[in-house]
């Protein structure tokens, strides 16, 4: 029943917090259902049996019942009570981390997530952790605040620019989890999504030495149409020639590009790495200087993949 | 309001003139002070601003239709919601029942003459106006895309009339404080000889909870967008970290009054309500005292639960617990009017007219409103359902479900008083239904997308929530059909000859002793009021069988 239940209510429990949090949730399902039918009945009975039946009706003068209203406000406030304090201690359990956790740095900018793993490795809209083991996250924001929402944790903070939050979390669940911006941060604040990967210890690792083998076996353009997604390029950029908060991928390689200051530039294979890697360096006519640099974010074969999928954006 | 001036007096114009025909001429309407032609230029003004809020809405709802771009870009729809948010919390919902039908019928219900400053009740009428025109200025002039909240430092950033918007929200704000200035005054210096405080209706004790409300925080919100405003303008530093503010000190400004407005939007539904159902069942209210003393507890109470919209802000676990802790007690007295007024039907005689039904509708949909306010009250609980569709279903269950089928219940309860026509009852009856089913659909479906997890304001999502955003859809198309019926049958019965007796709904209050619509100075004589509120039933204390 439970799992049933679930399935249409709630995601997937990817901790065991998740599955503290649902039992109060449950709890309170329940008593709604219970306090709404017994609204509802009690409305529906009244309704049919004193419906009017003639203008001579005659009705009561009862206008108290002083026993009966201590009850219905005694009755919902020690329960609310109760669920207050059921509340706080699941709440407190999230709010304390564990001091043995592992420490990994978030930084969110419109529309990107970045992670730095204790190594000094990091990643894009892609958080890589361990199984089992606890995990802090320390998190600051570059522009305006944003939220790190991952519904299967049933984990949320904002992120706020100039100051430290921070999350912890134990995942259970091998596998992917979705990660959310929460919090309302303009054009793409729906595409602010980022993917969790909880491996074992082994894969985890290796993944930390290597930084993974995503898109071993892809063609570059093949793989650099994945990293236009998982990467975050897509928030700013379209490959369908409509304007964005940057400039469309389409047809631009091999054009010739108007930049601010009123020169032009061949988009070849350079200005493409360049743009990437320093995109303050050139800055096409009509847009804002806001692109953040990629520089050490971005493998060389990603890099090669990127450029290989704008190239084919004819 | 065109229409309202062509109002023709009854049969061969032989009636005695009516405040709808005593003077002609639109100067004779934009520079009146009586309270009723006030409260029908507020209603016409807010049912413009509820079309234009619920075109955004219909607009919103058709590009969430399919995950990804449906007919507009993210930019526009950025702009529609918010836009969708101020219209309709602005310039709909809050004068919606104090000004629109409070004004009109406050003064009658306490056998007054007026308010009690009748030049401020006009003064806040024309501030409305120009709020309302600000806002439209603002809106054709790049619109804005902060969301209604405001937040910093985005708002502080982007682009658009977010300066001309806020300053417009500031305007509306005194609009809304000159009204509750007035009812406070209205309500102490001119009740009808013999209308003691616990004989008024109790329509008059919410409004006067609504007011205080109205004057204590509203000068709370005007404070911080004018803050907001010089930091956009002349670059203080005061939410944005760029130039050394503190982007959560907005947060914490911008509850102190949005969360006790949701009582001025709230209170007022109640107070609606508790007028209709002891009509409709023929039966004095249960637990007056109750009833009004709980409106001054949510009154009070609501001014300390601001931080249960800051869970997840990064507000301390301190913090977070207490206003947890005080959101719980301030359900208790919602929760205490829902079981008055379920009693008051109890052993009544229960009718179904336009209003009661309205009523009957608030009863279901607030319950649900107000248990799932418990869910998003409890900490743990809240921080996953914090931001996501979920929260938009609650608020729109209370606000919507609570306030505006309130204001419905009000608005077909008084319209035979206001002009003088009954309108189909029928047609009536259809409407609500579907007003009913459309609002269902709409809003139970996104519980599902919300507790599912995903976040609201978002114009892009994953396909595994379409089938429930196809529902919510088709649910606004059946709404908005209920709307247009109203609409129509509404502006019918004005096209009819004056038709509504004094007392339509056999109700007690005193605008029911004047005719419909009233004169010029409501009474032809000073109503004396000689037993409480309610004296619907027609047995006496000592005569019920089983009182006790």
């Amino acid at each position: 029943m439970r799992d049933w239940l679930r399935s249409i209510l709630l995601p997937a429990e990817g901790t065991s917090y998740a599955g503290s949090v649902d039992s109060l949730f449950f709890f309170l399902f329940y008593m709604g259902v219970f306090f709404f039918l017994l609204i509802a009945g009690l409305l529906t009975y009244f309704l049919i049996r004193y419906r009017r039946r003639g203008p001579d009706d005659r009705t009561p003068y009862i206008v108290k019942n002083h026993k009966l209203e201590v009850v219905w406000t005694l009755i919902p406030l020690s329960l609310v009570i109760f669920i207050f304090f059921w509340g706080f201690h699941t709440y407190m359990d999230a709010a304390v981390s564990p001091g043995d956790a592992m420490e990994i740095r978030v930084t969110a900018r419109k529309w990107v997530w970045e992670f730095e793993y204790p190594n000094g490795i990091r990643s894009l809209n892609e958080l890589h952790v361990p199984l089992n083991k606890p995990v802090k996250l320390l998190m600051t924001s570059e522009d305006v605040i944003h939220s790190f929402y991952v519904p299967t944790f049933r984990i949320k903070q904002d992120v706020l620019p100039n100051t430290y939050t921070q999350l912890w979390f134990t995942a259970k669940e091998p596998g992917m989890h979705r990660l959310f911006c929460a919090e309302y941060c303009g054009t793409s604040h729906s595409d602010m999504l980022g993917r969790i990967f909880v491996d074992d210890e082994k894969t985890y690792n290796e993944w930390l030495e290597t930084g993974g083998d995503e898109g071993k076996d892809m063609p570059l353009a093949e793989f650099g149409a994945m990293l236009f997604k998982s990467r975050g390029c897509n928030t700013c950029h379209t490959i369908d020639g409509t304007r964005g908060e940057g400039p469309s991928f389409r047809g631009v390689f091999g054009s010739q590009v108007k930049l601010q200051d009123g020169s032009t530039v061949l988009a070849d294979e350079n200005y493409i790495r360049e743009s990437i890697l320093r995109p303050q360096a050139k800055i096409v006519a009509g847009y804002q200087p806001i692109m953040p640099t990629f520089e050490g974010m971005l493998r060389e074969r990603e890099i090669n993949a990127l450029v290989e999928f704008i190239k084919a954006q004819r | 309001m065109a229409d309202v001036m062509a109002l023709k007096p009854g049969v061969g114009g032989q009636a005695a003139p009516n405040y709808l025909t005593a003077s002609r001429g639109l100067k004779s309407w934009l520079f009146t002070l009586d309270h009723k032609r006030i409260g029908v230029m507020y209603l016409a003004s807010v049912l413009a601003a509820f079309l234009i809020g619920g075109v955004f809405a219909m607009l919103i709802r058709m590009e969430l239709l399919t995950p990804g771009p449906t007919l507009m870009s993210a930019e526009a729809y950025n702009k529609a919601f918010t836009l969708h948010g101020v219209v309709m919390i602005f310039l709909f919902i809050i004068p919606s029942i104090p000004a629109a039908l409070g004004n009109f019928a406050l003064p009658l219900m306490l056998g007054a003459k007026d308010v009690a400053f009748p030049r401020l009740n006009l003064a806040s009428y024309w501030l409305y106006l120009a709020g309302a025109l600000m806002g439209v200025v603002a809106m054709v002039s790049g619109g804005i895309d902060t969301g209604w909240t405001f937040y910093t430092p985005y708002s502080s950033s982007t682009g658009g009339a977010v300066s001309l918007m806020t300053l417009a929200a500031f305007v509306l704000g005194f609009s809304s404080i000159f009204t509750g200035i007035n009812f406070i005054a209205t309500i102490h210096k001119l009740r009808a000889p013999g209308m003691t405080w616990f004989r008024m209706p109790l329509f008059a004790w919410s409004m006067y909870a609504t007011a205080i409300i109205q004057i204590l925080a509203t000068p709370v919100i005007g404070i911080t967008l004018l803050l907001l405003v010089m930091e956009r303008v002349f670059n203080v530093g005061i939410f944005d970290p760029k130039l050394g503010g503190d982007p959560v000190l907005f947060q914490h400004f911008f509850w102190f009054y949005s969360h006790p407005a949701v009582y001025i939007m709230i209170l007022p539904g109640m107070a609606v309500i508790s007028e209709v159902i002891p009509c409709f069942s023929k039966k004095p209210i249960f637990g007056y005292k109750a009833v009004a003393y709980s409106s001054v507890a949510i009154a009070l109470v609501s001014f300390l639960v601001w931080g249960h919209h800051m869970y997840v802000s990064g507000q301390t676990p301190v913090a977070s617990a207490i206003f947890s802790f005080l959101t719980f007690l301030v359900a208790i007295p919602s929760a205490v009017k829902v079981f008055n007024w379920l009693a008051t039907m109890y052993r009544g005689s229960i009718s179904f007219q336009a209003p009661m039904l309205y009523a009957i509708a608030f009863l279901l949909l607030f319950a649900i409103g107000g248990l799932t306010g418990i869910v998003l009250g409890t900490l743990s609980v809240d921080v996953h359902l914090h931001d996501t569709y979920f929260v938009v279903a609650h608020f729109h269950y209370v606000m919507m479900g609570g306030t505006v089928i309130a204001f419905l219940a009000g608005l077909h309860y008084w319209w035979p008083k206001m002009f003088g026509r009954m309108y189909s009852e029928k047609w009536a009856r259809i409407s609500a239904a579907l007003v009913f089913v459309g609002f269902n659909l709409t809003f139970f479906a996104q519980f599902l997308v919300g507790s599912r997890g995903m976040p609201r304001r978002y114009y892009n999502y994953l396909e595994e929530f379409q089938p429930l955003h196809i529902v919510s859809t088709v649910g606004s198309w059946v709404l908005a059909a209920g709307f247009f019926l109203m609409a129509g049958y509404l502006y019918a019965s004005l096209r009819k000859p004056i038709d509504a007796p004094a007392n339509p709904w056999g109700a007690t209050g005193l605008e029911w002793q004047t005719s419909s619509p009233p004169s010029v100075h409501n009474f032809d004589h000073v109503p004396v009021v000689t037993t409480e509120a309610y004296a619907y039933a027609t047995e006496t204390e000592e005569t019920t069988v089983g009182a006790r």
